[in-house]
C-alpha cells in the first residue's frame, strides 16, 4: 500500500551513479589505507564506511522516499546499536578510572 | 455490508459431544487430510499445531537431560557420569530448553493461533513466511540434535569465550550454527506478528482495545527485531576466530573475552524478556476471565510491556559483576536493573487488584495462572537481590542463581505456557480438556516446582556451586530434597501429555465459548473455521468487558 503513496521509482540511471560513488569510495578506502595517516587510519576509514552505508540505505534500501514509519524503524535499530556501543564502551573506558581517587 | 457488532458473550453449558460434531461443520482440522496439507499448509492454526509438536519433544528432551542432572547430584560424589560428561548434560539441558522450548514456546504456539483470531484477521500478513519460519526452526532443531549426537556440547548455554572458541573440542559450531539458524525462525515470527498488528487489526479494534496478549507478543516481537540480530552476529565471530583465528574474543589473538559477554548479554538478557512478556500476556487473559472482572489499569499493564521492552536493553551487564567489568559500569547496570523491576511489579499488582472482588473460578488454567503470579514474585524479587554488585558477587555461579531463573522460567513462562494451552485447547481441538487429572496436574506441577528449586536458593546461599558433578556432603540433604521434587515435577508434566492425546478422541465437546469469555477467538467456533471467521467481525467494545452482563 505504501508504494502506491509514494509513487517515486528509483531510475536505473541513478542506481547506476550510486554504484558508481561506492566503488570510487572503496577504492578510496584502499588508498587512505595505503596512506601514512598514523591515528586517522580508523576514523577516516570509519567515516568513509558511514557514508558509504547512508547511501545504500537511502538508495539500494529506498529510505529516501520511503514513509514516516520506515524511518522509524531504521532510526529506531540505529538508536539500539547507539545503546549497544554506549553501554559496552561505558564498561572499556570507565576500567581506566578505577582506583584513582582512592 | 456483513458484519456483526461484537458483544461479549454469556457463559453457556458445556454442549454434550455431537453438538458441535466435526463432520458437520468445516474447520481448520478437517478441511483437508494427509501429511502433505500439513507440511505445506499456510494456515496460522494449522502452523501453530506443527510448532505444538516440534516443542514438545524439543520439551522433553530437554527434561530428559534434567532428570539425569538431578540422578547425578543424588549423591555428592560424580559417580553417574564422568564430570566431563556432566558438563555437556547440563550445557544441553540449557541450549534445548532456552532456544529451542522458552523463546519460541509461547509465541509460535500459543501467538501463531490466537494472533490473527484476537485481531480478527483471516491469517498471520505473511503466511507462508510464518510457514518458512517453521521449517528454519526444524532446520536449527536437526543442526542442534546433528551436535548433541556428534560429541556433545560443554560450554555451557552461555558459549563463552575464550572457552568455546579455543579450548572445547565438542560440537561446539554445530549447536551455534543450529541456535544461529534458529534465530531467523524468530525474526520471522516477529516480523509477521508486528505488520499483522499494525495492518490487519478488524474494523474498530483501536490499539487501546487490543487484547493484553496481543500487546505482550507485540512488545516481544520489537525485542527480537532488535535483539536477535546480535547474537546471531555473535556466533558468526565465535565461528570465525574458531576456524579463521581471528582475534576477536581471544586475548592471545589481541582480542577481549568481555567483548563477548557484552554482546551476548545484549541479546540475552532480553531474551528473558522474550520468554517472560508472551507468558504475562497470558496471564492478563486468565486472570481477567477466571474472575470476570476487566483488567484494573489496562493502559499501565499495556504500557509495561512496552517499558520492559525497552529497559530490558539497558541492563545485561548485571550478568558481568564478576567478569572484569569496571565497576563504574556495574553501578549503571545495577541501577537500571532495579528499575526495570517497577513495570513487572506493575503488572503483578495490577493481575493481584484484577482478582480484587472478582467471582474467581478455579479452573486449572486459573490454578497456572495464580502459580504464575506467586512464583515469578518470588524470582522477580530474587532478581532484585541478584542485581545488588555486593550480594552477586557472593552468590555468583551458585544454585542461587539457578533457583533465581528457574522460579522465572519454568514458575512463570511454562506455567504461563501450560495455562495457555488448558485454556485455549478447547479453542484450539473442539474438545475440552478432563479437568479433575488436569488439576491434579497442576498442583503436581506447582509442588514439584517449589520442591525442586526452594532448597536450591538455600543451598546456593550456602555457597553450593552449578555446574559441578561433585558437592560437599553437607549439601546432600538438599540436593535429596530438590532431585524427589524433579520426579513429581516431571510427572506433572506427563500428566497432560497423557489426557491432552486422550481428550482429542473421548473429551467433551467444547463449543465455540466454554468459559464465557470475552474476547474475538471466543466469538468463532471450536475449532475455527479455516479463515477464522464466517463474516469479518466489528469491535465495538474495549476487552475484558465481563461487568456489562454479570
Ligand atoms: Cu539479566
Amino acid at each position: 500500500m505504501d508504494e502506491h503513496e509514494h509513487p517515486h521509482v528509483a531510475t536505473v540511471g541513478s542506481y547506476v551513479v550510486i554504484f558508481l560513488i561506492l566503488v570510487a569510495l572503496t577504492v578510496l578506502t584502499v588508498f587512505t589505507a595505503l596512506s601514512p595517516l598514523g591515528h586517522w587510519h580508523a576514523p577516516v576509514a570509519l567515516g568513509i564506511a558511514v557514508v558509504k552505508a547512508t547511501l545504500v540505505f537511502l538508495f539500494f534500501m529506498h529510505l529516501l522516499h520511503s514513509p514516516k514509519l520506515t524511518w522509524l524503524v531504521a532510526g529506531g535499530t540505529f538508536v539500539w546499536l547507539g545503546i549497544m556501543f554506549a553501554l559496552t564502551l561505558a564498561d572499556y573506558w570507565s576500567r581506566g578510572i578505577v582506583g584513582r581517587y582512592q | 455490508m456483513s458484519t456483526v457488532a461484537y458483544s461479549p458473550p454469556k457463559a453457556e453449558p458445556i454442549p454434550v459431544a455431537g453438538d458441535y460434531g466435526p463432520e458437520t461443520r468445516v474447520d481448520y482440522i478437517n478441511c483437508a487430510w494427509g501429511v502433505r496439507s500439513w507440511l505445506l499448509t499456510v494456515d496460522h492454526k494449522r502452523i501453530a499445531l506443527l510448532y505444538l509438536f516440534a516443542i514438545t519433544a524439543m520439551f522433553f528432551l530437554g527434561g530428559a537431560f534434567a532428570v539425569l542432572i538431578r540422578i547425578e547430584l543424588l549423591t555428592p560424589k560424580s559417580d553417574l557420569f564422568e564430570p566431563d560428561t556432566y558438563n555437556r548434560m547440563f550445557t544441553m539441558h540449557g541450549i534445548v530448553m532456552t532456544f529451542f522450548f522458552l523463546i519460541p514456546g509461547v509465541p509460535s504456539v500459543l501467538g501463531n493461533f490466537l494472533l490473527p483470531i484476537m485481531l480478527g484477521a483471516k491469517d498471520l500478513a505473511f503466511p507462508k513466511l510464518n510457514l518458512a519460519s517453521w521449517y528454519i526452526y526444524i532446520l536449527g532443531c536437526l543442526l542442534t540434535l546433528a551436535g548433541i549426537i556428534w560429541g556433545g556440547i560443554d560450554t555451557g548455554w552461555t558459549f563463552y569465550t575464550p572457552y568455546s572458541t579455543r579450548s572445547a573440542h565438542t560440537s561446539v559450531m554445530p549447536v551455534a550454527v543450529g541456535v544461529l539458524v534458529l534465530g531467523f525462525s524468530s525474526i520471522l515470527t516477529a516480523l509477521n506478528f508486528i505488520v499483522t498488528t499494525h495492518t490487519m487489526r478488524a474494523p474498530g479494534l483501536t490499539w487501546f482495545k487490543l487484547p493484553l496478549f496481543v500487546w505482550s507478543s507485540y512488545a516481544t516481537s520489537l525485542v527480537v527485531m532488535l535483539g536477535t540480530p546480535v547474537i546471531t552476529t555473535t556466533l558468526v565471530l565465535v565461528a570465525v576466530e574458531r576456524f579463521a583465528g581471528v582475534g576477536i574474543f581471544d586475548p592471545k589473538a589481541g582480542g577481549d573475552p568481555v567483548l563477548f559477554q557484552h554482546l551476548f548479554w545484549f541479546y540475552s538478557h532480553p531474551a528473558v524478556y522474550i520468554m517472560i512478556l508472551p507468558a504475562m500476556g497470558v496471564i492478563s487473559e486468565l486472570v481477567t476471565a477466571f474472575s470476570r472482572k476487566t483488567i484494573f489499569g489496562y493502559q499501565f499493564v499495556a504500557f509495561a510491556s512496552m517499558a520492559i521492552a525497552v529497559f530490558g536493553f539497558l541492563v545485561w551487564g548485571h550478568h558481568m559483576f564478576v567478569s572484569g567489568q569496571s565497576p563504574y559500569a556495574s553501578t549503571i547496570f545495577s541501577l537500571i536493573s532495579y528499575v526495570v523491576a517497577i513495570p513487572s511489579a506493575v503488572k503483578v499488582f495490577n493481575w493481584t487488584a484484577t482478582l480484587y472482588k472478582g467471582s474467581i473460578s478455579w479452573a486449572t488454567p486459573m490454578l497456572y495462572a495464580i502459580g504464575f503470579i506467586g512464583l515469578f514474585t518470588i524470582g522477580g524479587l530474587t532478581g532484585l537481590v541478584l542485581a545488588s554488585p555486593p550480594v552477586d558477587v557472593h552468590v555468583t555461579d551458585t544454585y542461587f542463581v539457578v533457583a533465581h531463573f528457574h522460579y522465572v522460567m519454568v514458575g512463570g513462562t511454562i506455567m504461563a505456557y501450560m495455562g495457555g494451552l488448558h485454556y485455549w485447547w478447547p479453542k484450539m481441538t473442539g474438545r475440552m480438556y478432563p479437568e479433575g487429572w488436569a488439576k491434579a496436574a497442576a498442583l503436581l506441577v506447582f509442588f514439584g516446582f517449589n520442591l525442586t528449586f526452594f532448597p536450591q536458593f538455600l543451598v546456593g546461599y550456602a555457597g553450593m556451586n552449578r555446574r559441578y558433578a561433585s558437592y560437599v556432603d553437607e549439601f546432600q540433604v538438599l540436593n535429596v530434597l530438590s532431585t524427589a521434587g524433579a520426579s513429581i515435577l516431571g510427572f506433572g508434566f506427563l500428566l497432560p501429555f497423557g489426557y491432552f492425546g486422550w481428550s482429542l478422541r473421548y473429551a467433551k465437546a467444547a463449543g465455540p465459548n466454554p468459559w464465557g469469555a470475552t474476547g474475538l477467538e471466543w466469538t468463532t467456533e471450536s475449532p475455527p473455521p479455516p479463515h477464522n471467521f464466517e463474516v469479518t467481525p466489528t469491535v465495538t467494545l474495549p476487552p475484558y468487558e465481563y461487568a456489562t452482563h454479570n
